[in-house]
């Protein structure tokens, strides 16, 4: 085990590096999230379209697949991308698919009298959904939005393999030069476990404090 | 760059081969995901806390950290201590342990959904453990459980391509070789996402009836 500690410096770079992409992939994702799951209830039918066209691709083929063909294909197109924004984008996007399904799905669980409402108002499309219906809609995303920000985290040890200097490939680094196994390995699943662990306190606070005085199960709830 | 149909070609009979192992490998891991899941359901609703409290945590622990690095301990770590497994059979082992503590949350959810009722009446007929989950409880859970399982058995599919990290040639890693020996990697991982596409969208689609047809029978 000593001779593992004796690679903190590493360790401590492949964590940080772990962090920025869980971090900025979160991001992307969440942006991403929006603009999908938002066309996909859009009245204009192209726009609904491309919307499906984006999630079956992204959720259909394999994350590590998109990630090879990010960093590997688009270069011969001209389209380069340094590794850790080839991972950010990967992760982003695919996740980001599994995201538009949460918001929409959360938009559509808002009631009908809401719209009315909207409407007696005589508020516009944006104002509707800027102040009544999307506000409505966050609470019920958080919960889900949280798991998906673990299976982002464990989608980051993957971009190792697209030389990303994460984690997972750091314990390699290690593996290779001290011919330990079980040591460097336990000790990154023991890193991954704590920072996943803080992220989903982390949600859990944020869906608290969202959920006060509306009647809406949390995380914490089960 | 161009697309090349020679490249494409010459590449699929290798692609063929991996989709086989792909399939092998997702159809025995969520065997396995199953088998296991619906042990870590009924050990979860165990009278000791301990147990319950235990099984918690080491379920989150597999759930909270990512696949590859446990298929790096096991592909790595075993031989150190005298086990030596296949590749292959390292992959399916951690593919089926991972998503046992996911399919265990659909077993419980499932199980609970059984009324109350139906467990005071296989008590009040006398039958023992055995008897009570075979004959009344899982009978009733299962069917609605086939659809989030069905979901899960894609999410497997789709994961498969990790198990090239520990040396399994199945459709990724496949491709991946062709492209290394002939500088392309445009054709086999454009076929590759095809290939990917081409069986998981029919199957989502066909989960996604399964669970209509399963709600219209419960408010029938």
């Amino acid at each position: 085990m000593n001779e593992v500690i004796a690679f903190y410096p590493i360790l401590i770079e492949g964590t940080i590096t772990t962090i920025q992409l869980t971090v900025l992939g979160a991001i992307l994702a969440l942006i991403i999230s929006f603009i999908v799951g938002l066309s996909r209830i859009s009245k204009f039918r192209s726009v609904r379209v491309i919307a499906i066209i984006y999630l079956e691709f992204f959720r259909g083929s394999s994350a590590l697949v998109q990630m090879f063909f990010i960093y590997f294909v688009l270069p011969m197109w001209g389209i380069y991308f340094d590794a850790l924004t080839a991972g950010v984008v990967a992760c982003g996007l695919n996740v980001g698919a599994y995201g538009s399904e949460v918001v929409r799905g959360a938009i559509l669980a808002v009631g009908k009298e809401q719209h009315e409402a909207s409407q007696a108002l005589n508020y516009s499309v944006f104002k509707k959904y800027r102040y009544v219906i999307i506000p409505q809609a966050i609470p019920i995303m958080i919960p889900t939005f949280g798991n998906l920000l673990i299976e982002l985290l464990k989608l980051t040890a993957v971009a190792s393999l697209i030389t990303i200097s994460d984690l997972t490939f750091m314990a390699q680094i290690i593996r290779v030069q001290t011919a330990l196994t079980l040591e460097p390995f336990l000790l990154i699943l023991v890193i991954y476990f704590i920072i996943a662990s803080v992220l989903v306190k982390v949600v859990d606070l944020i869906a608290k404090k969202f959920s006060k005085g509306r009647n809406i199960m949390t995380a914490g709830d089960k | 760059m161009e697309w090349n149909w020679d490249h494409a070609f010459a590449v699929l009979p290798q692609l063929a081969d991996g989709l086989v192992v792909t399939i092998q490998a997702t159809i025995v891991a969520s065997l396995l995901a199953y088998v296991l899941g619906l042990g870590i359901a009924i050990l979860k609703m165990s009278k000791s806390k301990f147990t319950r409290v235990a099984l918690y945590w080491v379920t989150e622990f597999v759930r909270r950290t990512p696949i590859l690095v446990q298929l790096y301990v096991v592909f790595y770590v075993l031989p150190d201590f005298g086990i030596f497994l296949e590749a292959f059979t390292c992959g399916v082992i951690v593919l089926g342990i991972h998503f046992s503590t996911y399919t265990s949350e659909v077993f419980r959810a499932g199980i609970d959904n059984v009324p109350k009722g139906q467990w005071e009446a296989a008590k009040s007929l006398n039958y023992n453990p055995l008897q009570t989950w075979k004959n009344v409880i899982l009978p009733q859970a299962i069917p609605p459980m086939i659809p989030p399982l069905a979901n899960y058995l894609i999410t497997m599919f789709k994961e498969t391509p990790l198990l090239a990290a520990i040396t399994v040639v199945e459709l990724f890693r496949a491709a991946d070789q062709y492209s290394n020996s002939h500088y392309t990697y445009l054709e086999p991982m454009t076929l590759v996402g095809v290939f990917f596409l081409i069986v998981s969208i029919p199957s989502a689609m066909l989960a996604m009836k399964l669970e209509k047809k399963f709600k219209q029978a419960k408010t029938a």
